[in-house]
Parts: C-alpha cells; sequence; structure tokens
C-alpha cells in the first residue's frame, strides 16, 4: 500500500463521493471498547434518526409493496402519459402502466440490491482489509495493490465493459457491482486493522496463543464495528446509484422494475420531451431519498466517532447560548457574563 | 523523485491490469460475442463487421499467449480494433473524437467544484457558527445524494424544454463549423453551461466536507495557533498555514475520486447528448459495439491514471516531506 | 475578604517603576457540555521589565492555558471570563482584532511546547521567520531575509538553513528556530511554554544556557513555564506555583528552594531529584490533580493535604503576603488556620 497511502487522512472522500470516516490513528484509544457505545449515541442522534425513519418507511414499503400498490405494475393500466390525477396517483408511464405501483415495485429490486452488494463487498472488503492490516508484509503489499489498482481504474466504464458481456439480469447486475466496489471498504478496514493491531489487547491476545483468523474476528472486527457499518451504508449508497446509472444505459434487464429501469423507459419513451415529468422525478427522488438516509447515518456516525469532529460539535453546542456576544473574530472571546456563575460555586 | 518512480511503477500496473482484463474478459465470457450480437443485429450488420469482431475475439487459432502478446503489441501501436456502430472507422479515431468534448466538460465541472467546494470548506471550518458551517453541509449532502444524470434530467426538463433557458443537447449549435471564432466559443460556452452546472452542483457537497473535516483537524495543530500568535493576517493563517496543509491528504483522495466524477459525467453527457465519451458508451452498449466499449474503457482508464500522475506531481510539489524521498 | 489582587496592588512600590505586563483576577473556562472547565480561576500576577517570572505546576494545572490566554489565541470552547491584563497601559482583553495583531509577536512573543508541531511543515523555516517580520511592517522583503539569517546565526544554525523545511531539521534545532522566531520583533516581552521538555537532557541543557544568554544580550523579559522545578532554579528571578487553576505560592526562586511555605509547594520540593533534572519532578505527592469541572470546596489542595482541618474545606485560603514579597494562599498562615 504504501504506493498511495502517503498521509493518512482524518476523513477521505470516497470514489462514491461519500466522506467516509477514517480515523488517522484509532478512534479508540482504551484497551478495549466493545461496539455498544457508539450504537447507543448513534440512536440518540437527530440525524441518524432522521435518516433511520426514512429508510425504515423505505423498507415497509418494499416488504408491504402487494398490499400497497394500487395495480399490478406490469398491466398495462390507462392510456400513456397521463398526468397525475385521482386514478393514478403518479399518472401513468410511456406504455400505459401506473407510476406509483411500479415505484412501490421498483423499491424490492433497487433496495434489494443496494443491500445485497451492500452486506458482499463490506464483507469481501472486511476479509481483504483485516487479512492486508493484520498479515502486513508481502501479503499486505498484494493486497493493497489489487486494492488500489481496483480503486484507481474508473468505476462505470468498468461496470459497463463487464455488465456488457454478460445476460443482463438481477444477479448480473448484483454480481459485477460486487467486482467492482469491494475495494473501497478494503481500504478503509485495512488502515483501521493495522492501527488497531498495535494495541495491547491484540498482543495479549496473541501471546495467549489465539489463531491469527480468531483474532482478526474476535477482537479486532468488533473494535472496528462503527467503521464496518459506516463502509457498508457507503457501499449501498454506491450499489443504489450504481445500479440505476447501468439501469438507465440499458444494461440492466429492461423488463424487470427497479427505479432504474423506470428511469430508462422514461428516457426511451422520450417522457421528458413530452412533459411528463411524473415518469422520471418520483424514482429519482427514491434514490436521492435513500442515498441521503445513508449518508445521514454515516454522518451522525463520524460525528460520534471521530474525536475532532465530536469535539467541535459538542463545542458549538456549548457556545451555542452565547453566540450572539461571540461575533465573528476568532481571538478568544471575552465574555465576563459567562462566569456568573462562578459567584455561586465559591 | 523516489515517490514519482513508485507511483509511476503503480500506474503501470494498474494500466496492465485493466489491459489484461480487457483482453480476457470476452474471451473467458459465457457464450460468442460475435455470435450474440450476429443473432441480436440479424440484418443490420454486414459480413465483414462480424468477420472484423470474431478475429478482435480471438477466434483465430493461434495459442491464447501468442494472441495476447499481438493484442499487446496493437494496443501499443493504439490500435484499437475498429468500431461497429461507425464502422468501419477505427476504435481510437472515434473515441479521439469525443475526447476532446468531455475534456472540456470534466475540465470545466471538476476544476469549479473542487475550487469552490474547497474554498467553502475552509471557509467553513475557520468561521464557526457561521451560515457555511451551519446551512451548506447538510443542504449540499442532500443535493450531492440524487444521481448525477437525474438531476441532469431534471435541469433539462425545466431549465431548457420548459423555460428554454439553455440548448436542448448537443456541443455546439448545428450547423455551426468548430472554428476558433467568438462566435463558435460563445456556442460551446453556452451549451456547456446545464451540463457542467449540474456535475458541479452534485460533486461539491464531496469536497467540501472533506476540506472541511481535515481543516478542523488543521486549525487545532500548534502551528496554527502559533501563526495567530504572531500576529499574521487572517488569510495567510487561513492559507497558508492552515488550508495548504489541510489539502494535501484531500490531495490523495481526489485522485481515487477521480473516477467517480468521470463516471457521473459521462452519465451527465448523455442526458445533454453531448458528443464526448459519455455519449459514445451508450452508443456502443445499444449497438453492442464492444471493441468501441472496451476502447472507450481503456482510454478512460489511462485518462485517469495519468491525471492522478499530474495530481502527485503537484502533491510533491506542495508537500516537502514527500519532496525529500 | 481581602482580594488577592488588592492585595497585590498594594505592594506595587516593591516594584521597580511600572511593571511590564500585570495580570489581575484572571478567569479562563472551558465551556464544556457537561459545564465549565474552570482552568484559570483568579490568578494574578506582575511582571517586570528583565524579569524572568517561573510558573510551575503539576500537568493539567492551567499553565498553558495562562499563557494563551495572554496573547488571547485560545480556541473555542476556552473563554475568558473576567480580569484584567495590562500590557504598559492597554488592556490586552479590551483590543480589537487589528489591536491585538499589532500587539501579537511585536509586544510578547511565544515559544511552544512542542516545536516538531509549532513549525509549519510545507513553509520553509526562513519563510516562517521572514513573514511575522513582514507581517509587523518592520522591514522589506530583503531586508526581512537577512534579518532571518542572522536570527539562524544568533540561536546558533548556519545560516544556509535558511531554506530548508522543518522536517530537514534535528529537534534541537528546530527549537533553536522556534526561538529564532519569537525573538524576530525583539520583544519585551517572550512566553515560554516548556521549551525544553520534548528534548532529551543534553540538548536540553544546550538550549536553556542560550536562552540564558539571549536573555543578558537582548534584556526581555521572560514568562517561564515548565513542570520541572529544577529547570528555574538557575534561570527564573520569582518563582509562582499554580495548583488546580490558582496560584497557590509566588516569591522570589531563592525563597520558593529554601522556605517553601504552601504544603503543595514543599511536596514538589521534597520530591524535587537532586541535579539529575528528571521530568518526573512533580509525581512525588500522594493522590491525583483534581478534577476541574467541579473543583474541591475551600481549599482545593485540601483532600491531598496533611495540614487539612475540616475547615479548610469550606473557605478558599486567600493569595496574602505573609513575608516581604512572600505570597502563598494557606490557611496554616491566616486568621481561619490560627483559631482552627
Ligand atoms: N479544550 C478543552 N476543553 C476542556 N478542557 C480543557 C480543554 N483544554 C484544556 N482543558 C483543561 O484545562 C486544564 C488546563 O489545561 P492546560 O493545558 O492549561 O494545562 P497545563 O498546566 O499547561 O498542563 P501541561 O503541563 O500538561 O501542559 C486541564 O485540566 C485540561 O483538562
Ligand atoms: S489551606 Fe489547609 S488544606 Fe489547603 S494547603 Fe493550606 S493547610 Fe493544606
Ligand atoms: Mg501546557
Amino acid at each position: 500500500m504504501s504506493a498511495t497511502n502517503q498521509t493518512t487522512a482524518a476523513v477521505e472522500v470516497s470514489p462514491v463521493g461519500q466522506a467516509t470516516p477514517v480515523p488517522a490513528e484509532a478512534a479508540f484509544t482504551g484497551p478495549r471498547r466493545r461496539s455498544g457505545a457508539w450504537l447507543t449515541q448513534l440512536l440518540g442522534n437527530r440525524k441518524a434518526a432522521f435518516g433511520g425513519l426514512i429508510l425504515l418507511a423505505f423498507a415497509a414499503v418494499a416488504i408491504f409493496a402487494p398490499a400497497l400498490a394500487p395495480y399490478d405494475p406490469t398491466e398495462f393500466v390507462g392510456r400513456p402519459h397521463r398526468p397525475p390525477s385521482s386514478e393514478f396517483r403518479l399518472g401513468t408511464t410511456g406504455s400505459g402502466q401506473d407510476m406509483l405501483s411500479q415505484l412501490i415495485y421498483g423499491t424490492r429490486i433497487s433496495l434489494g440490491a443496494g443491500v445485497i452488494v451492500g452486506v458482499a463487498t463490506t464483507v469481501i472488503g472486511a476479509l481483504v482489509g483485516l487479512a492486508a492490516g493484520y498479515f502486513r508484509g508481502r501479503v499486505d503489499d498484494f493486497l493493497s495493490l489489487l486494492t488500489n489498482v481496483m480503486l484507481i481504474i474508473p468505476g462505470l466504464p468498468l461496470l459497463v465493459v463487464l455488465a456488457a458481456f454478460l445476460p443482463a439480469g438481477f444477479w448480473t447486475t448484483v454480481m459485477v457491482l460486487i467486482v467492482a466496489g469491494w475495494a473501497w471498504p478494503a481500504r478503509v478496514l485495512r488502515s483501521q486493522t493495522l492501527s488497531l493491531r498495535e494495541k495491547d489487547f491484540v498482543s495479549s491476545a496473541l501471546v495467549s496463543g489465539e489463531g491469527s483468523w480468531r483474532i482478526m474476528l474476535r477482537e479486532i472486527l468488533p473494535n472496528m464495528m462503527s467503521i464496518v457499518a459506516a463502509g457498508m451504508f457507503g457501499a449501498i449508497i454506491y450499489a443504489i446509484g450504481a445500479q440505476a446509472a447501468l439501469e438507465f444505459l440499458g444494461l440492466g434487464n429492461p423488463s424487470a422494475i427497479s427505479w432504474g429501469t423506470i428511469l430508462y423507459w422514461a428516457g426511451n419513451n422520450a417522457g421528458l420531451l413530452v412533459g411528463a415529468w411524473w415518469t422520471f422525478v418520483p424514482a429519482g427522488l427514491c434514490i436521492a431519498l435513500v442515498a441521503f438516509a445513508f449518508a445521514l447515518v454515516n454522518y451522525a456516525i463520524d460525528e460520534i466517532t471521530n474525536p475532532r469532529l465530536r469535539s467541535q460539535r459538542e463545542t458549538n453546542l456549548a457556545l451555542r447560548r452565547h453566540r450572539r456576544q461571540l461575533g465573528v473574530s476568532r481571538a478568544t472571546p471575552v465574555l465576563r457574563s459567562a462566569g456568573q456563575h462562578r459567584a455561586a460555586g465559591d | 523523485m523516489n515517490f514519482i518512480l513508485r507511483r509511476l511503477g503503480f500506474y503501470l500496473v494498474a494500466a496492465w491490469a485493466s489491459l489484461t482484463l480487457n483482453f480476457f474478459l470476452p474471451r473467458f465470457m459465457p457464450g460468442d460475442p460475435a455470435t450474440a450480437l450476429f443473432a441480436r443485429m440479424q440484418g443490420r450488420i454486414q459480413a465483414e463487421q462480424i468477420q472484423t469482431m470474431r478475429e478482435a475475439y480471438g477466434v483465430s487459432d493461434d495459442p491464447l499467449w501468442q494472441q495476447y502478446g499481438a493484442y499487446l503489441v496493437n494496443i501499443f501501436r493504439g490500435d484499437f480494433g475498429v468500431s461497429i456502430s461507425y464502422f468501419p472507422t477505427a476504435v481510437f479515431d472515434v473515441v479521439r473524437s469525443g475526447f476532446v468534448w468531455t475534456i472540456v466538460l470534466v475540465g470545466v465541472s471538476l476544476v469549479l467544484s473542487v475550487l469552490i467546494g474547497n474554498i467553502l470548506g475552509v471557509m467553513g471550518a475557520w468561521k464557526r457558527n457561521g451560515f457555511v458551517d451551519s446551512v451548506l453541509p447538510p443542504l449540499l449532502m442532500f443535493v450531492g445524494s440524487f444521481p448525477f444524470f437525474f438531476l441532469a434530467s431534471v435541469a433539462l426538463f425545466f431549465l431548457s424544454f420548459e423555460w428554454g433557458w439553455f440548448p436542448l443537447r448537443h456541443a455546439y449549435t448545428d450547423g455551426l463549423a468548430p472554428a476558433w471564432s467568438w462566435e463558435f466559443i460563445r456556442s460551446v460556452l453556452y451549451h456547456l453551461v446545464l451540463p457542467a452546472a449540474t456535475s458541479i452542483v452534485v460533486a461539491i457537497g464531496g469536497w467540501m466536507l472533506g476540506m472541511r473535516n481535515t481543516m478542523i483537524s488543521t486549525l487545532a495543530e500548534d502551528y496554527v495557533t502559533m501563526a495567530e500568535a504572531k500576529g499574521l493576517s487572517q488569510r495567510r493563517v487561513m492559507f497558508n498555514y492552515a488550508a495548504r496543509n489541510a489539502l494535501l491528504p484531500n490531495l490523495t483522495a481526489f485522485g481515487m475520486a477521480l473516477g467517480f466524477v468521470i463516471s457521473g459525467n459521462l452519465l451527465v453527457e448523455i442526458v445533454f447528448a453531448y458528443p464526448g465519451l459519455g455519449y459514445q458508451l451508450l452508443t456502443a452498449v445499444n449497438n453492442l459495439d464492444y471493441p468501441l466499449m472496451q476502447g472507450l474503457f481503456l482510454m478512460i482508464t489511462f485518462a485517469v491514471l495519468a491525471a492522478n500522475l499530474v495530481v502527485d506531481l503537484l502533491y510533491v510539489r506542495l508537500d516537502p516531506r514527500v519532496r525529500a524521498g | 475578604m481581602a482580594t488577592p489582587s488588592s492585595r497585590l496592588r498594594e505592594s506595587e512600590h516593591n516594584y521597580p517603576a511600572e511593571p511590564l505586563l500585570r495580570v489581575r483576577d484572571l478567569h479562563v473556562h472551558y465551556l464544556t457540555p457537561r459545564g465549565p472547565v474552570r482552568a484559570v480561576d483568579g490568578v494574578s500576577f506582575d511582571i517586570s521589565r528583565g524579569e524572568v517570572l517561573g510558573l510551575a505546576g503539576e500537568s493539567g494545572c492551567g499553565k498553558s492555558t495562562v499563557a494563551q490566554a495572554l496573547l488571547r489565541i485560545l480556541q473555542p470552547p476556552a473563554v475568558i471570563t473576567g480580569g484584567e491584563v495590562h500590557f504598559g497601559d492597554r488592556d490586552i482583553l479590551e483590543m480589537s482584532d487589528d489591536e491585538l495583531a499589532r500587539f501579537r509577536w511585536k509586544d510578547v512573543s511565544m515559544v511552544f511546547q512542542s516545536a516538531m508541531n509549532a513549525l509549519n511543515p510545507v513553509i520553509t523555516v526562513g519563510e516562517q521567520i521572514e513573514d511575522v517580520i513582514i507581517a509587523h511592517g518592520a522591514m522589506g522583503k530583503l531586508e526581512a531575509r537577512q534579518r532571518a539569517a542572522d536570527l539562524l546565526d544568533i540561536v546558533g544554525i548556519e545560516r544556509n538553513r535558511l531554506d530548508a523545511y522543518p522536517h530537514q531539521l534535528s529537534g534541537g534545532m528546530r527549537q533553536r528556530a522556534v526561538i529564532a522566531i519569537a525573538l524576530a520583533l525583539n520583544p519585551p516581552l517572550m512566553i515560554m511554554d516548556e521549551p525544553t521538555t520534548a528534548l532529551d537532557v543534553v540538548v536540553q541543557k544546550e538550549i536553556m544556557s542560550q536562552i540564558d544568554e539571549l536573555k543578558r544580550q537582548l534584556g526581555f523579559s521572560i514568562l517561564f513555564i515548565t513542570h520541572d522545578l529544577s529547570l528555574l532554579v538557575e534561570i527564573s528571578t520569582r518563582i509562582a506555583i499554580m495548583y488546580a487553576g490558582q496560584i497557590v505560592e509566588l516569591a522570589s526562586a531563592r525563597d520558593i528552594f529554601e522556605r517553601p511555605l504552601h504544603p503543595y509547594t514543599q511536596g514538589l520540593m521534597s520530591s524535587f531529584p537532586s541535579l539529575t533534572g528528571q521530568t518526573e519532578a512533580l509525581t512525588g505527592i500522594p493522590g491525583a490533580p483534581p478534577n476541574l469541572l467541579q473543583p474541591p470546596s475551600g481549599c482545593r489542595f485540601h483532600p491531598r493535604c496533611q495540614h487539612c482541618k475540616p475547615i479548610f474545606t469550606k473557605i478558599v485560603p486567600p493569595l496574602v503576603e505573609v513575608e516581604r514579597d512572600h505570597w502563598v494562599a494557606c490557611h496554616l498562615y491566616t486568621d481561619v488556620g490560627v483559631r482552627a
């Protein structure tokens, strides 16, 4: 890896455009801190809660799609390109299907593919990252080289050539996205493993003769769960966006119903140029909303686990009461009023 | 220099890896692309086109390693095969014509989004509690969640189609001959506004957040405190002391994000029918033009590698610690 | 109750003319979500021209906070909540941004604790000297460069290292470079916040004798901060001992060493290893420094004090002059203590 990682960044912008927390040093300095603390804090975080609510809503839509959809999404139920009405809440597609029903059923494939790819890339990334960071030396050199090569090859053209040679279908898309997407989590988790490996609890596990994979999976992995989670959410964002892009290009299965194919058909049926905004706006909004929700949760994780950001946030909270008197000067403020409570203490 | 040599070696490995992938992909994928193409394009495609494909994908009887060698030699000479959709134009020539426009679009949107994003990040971290830091991050994060091509579609629909403020498609007014004339350049700029603006808007958030976070860490460093103690002007502390150091880790990330940004721009091109590589990629997919697809993949990869090398050179200029070796 | 500041003011005639720096009842809080951390809680002292005031105390007692508050370079959540800091006839706490920019470094400069972190890694050492000279309008670019080279000379670095980057210098040289920067504008007062802590003993000795030498030549005053009392023996005129955000004893260096009055200072002295100059000098007092979120009531040292009586936990001992120029904040020397 020596090749790329000259300075360890506090936060790196992933190729997916998401800022993923990459603490320069392990965020946990204590001997051993299990995953619990940050999770509890996450539940109390407003951004995370908001993101979580959005995601729950989408998950519910995906699960209860048959009950929620007013029509069969594949059936031609009306005239093409009908604007939204009481009959068709979101209008009809270019070939006369109910847009709302398509959107609801589309949630299943889009979210499903996103989650499958997210989990798979994270698992692969974690294994590669753990192995590289734990064994170091040759193993690391090789795995890091592989990871960095995968990272530097531009994603979309790679996805296109991979997908174009395979029969179009759900699993093709999923597989291609996994092949092109595991490298980022691997890189992030490798650097985390490298720093956790130096901690005392790993040395003592080594001394007590535990096996390598046992140490990796039982000692190191549980101590970086927040980063694993953030990496997975980032991967899901990537998967949903990339899947939609592939389908939009016509490399998906056009007869399956997903947000990407909805956009594909909107483009193909010139929905845009006949003024049928309802054929593409809702699907795009759904993609954005899901991505935003995951990004919010990630932002919250970052705020909780990155010590510098956390103290910055706490400072802002503590100073909020005095905001008006503080002004924009960077010199240490003189706030005689803030010391008033002192009298009571003395 | 050591650093640059190491990076150069890495890029060579990456280039070799993508070449090799490109070679083996059609040979090991299930089915024969030429036959598939023939089946799908029945009647629309000439026999000689099929023959070209056959040759390109090694239905020859030479052993694999010999084909591989010949393939590498061909690539090295700039021979990427013959395009099917633009038959009989060579892939290399097709790609070259699109390259200019992609460079224009990516160049403009990348430079502007990086510049604006980083400046906003610096200011957000510098002026705590200011407008920039409280309102912009969540807003840009939301905008950044939209797929590039979707935002492009919406912009096209409203700004061009409904309200007619911007042209609907292409890179310059039809019928205008490319020339270094004011009229032509103005037309190019006019056509560039919307595609560039959408990709700038989507990308800015990522740059800003990245810069803001490293700035916050950098501002806590002793050398920034000392710079303030020295009574230097705020601008000098902010840029020469804080931002210059905060930039370094972001520069490394920049190289990697490049591929993503370019991918997004390719999709924007498709929406605006902007005649760059993205539009060609769509043509290739629609016509099952495998040689063109692969040529595009290679050329874009090489361009990204080259751009990364430029970033490395910049890094060396900015960080004396690397310069020393 | 007589406040330490009013008592101090009474004794002003003891000092030759007007003091250079006059700190009165300084309060600095860190506003945290769990409440204010009272890192500096009513600190008063003077520094006269040419004097070296040593400020010593355990880690975390607020020494650096005092130093950085004087230049107002503390960053949030730090807030100065009260007091006065007079430099000459101006109150630093009342200065505007522009006044501060002119005041900083020209009148008071500072040597930071860790030289590696105090130097900007991407700018040459020369430029880091020149920029402060130019910013204060003292000279043009060429002259500034000349002066920068001279300054390196003064602190014992070859002039041609002007274009070196910090990482190209050894630890000792970096610390000298930081001192050179502090000397750039010839300020009447320099704050040195543990200038030698990060260095090995030999280099430490060299730097200390250099500082001593420079001080004799140039005649500036120093606020010298350390938690290593042995360093203060030779260099300081007077010494202030700080505990939990307050000054508990203030006297001439000789008095502090020969007749420490406060139990805390006595503890420091007994744990002061002779001659070796080890940095763990202050570890000899049982107990841990207090949490400044909720400092102990009454005398802050009482949980660790052998002489503690119940009444001491309720009443705050004021800093009073118990002998000529020897100030102590301890009930053993007040009426409260006598009655108890
Ligand atoms: N940003 C902060 N937020 C909250 N508390 C702080 C902050 N910075 C410092 N403190 C607290 O203020 C107190 C004084 O810190 P300061 O750095 O002034 O100590 P010091 O005497 O210089 O210690 P050292 O010898 O270790 O340098 C400490 O107890 C510390 O915990
Ligand atoms: S006042 Fe009492 S508790 Fe405090 S130092 Fe003096 S003797 Fe000890
Ligand atoms: Mg300190």
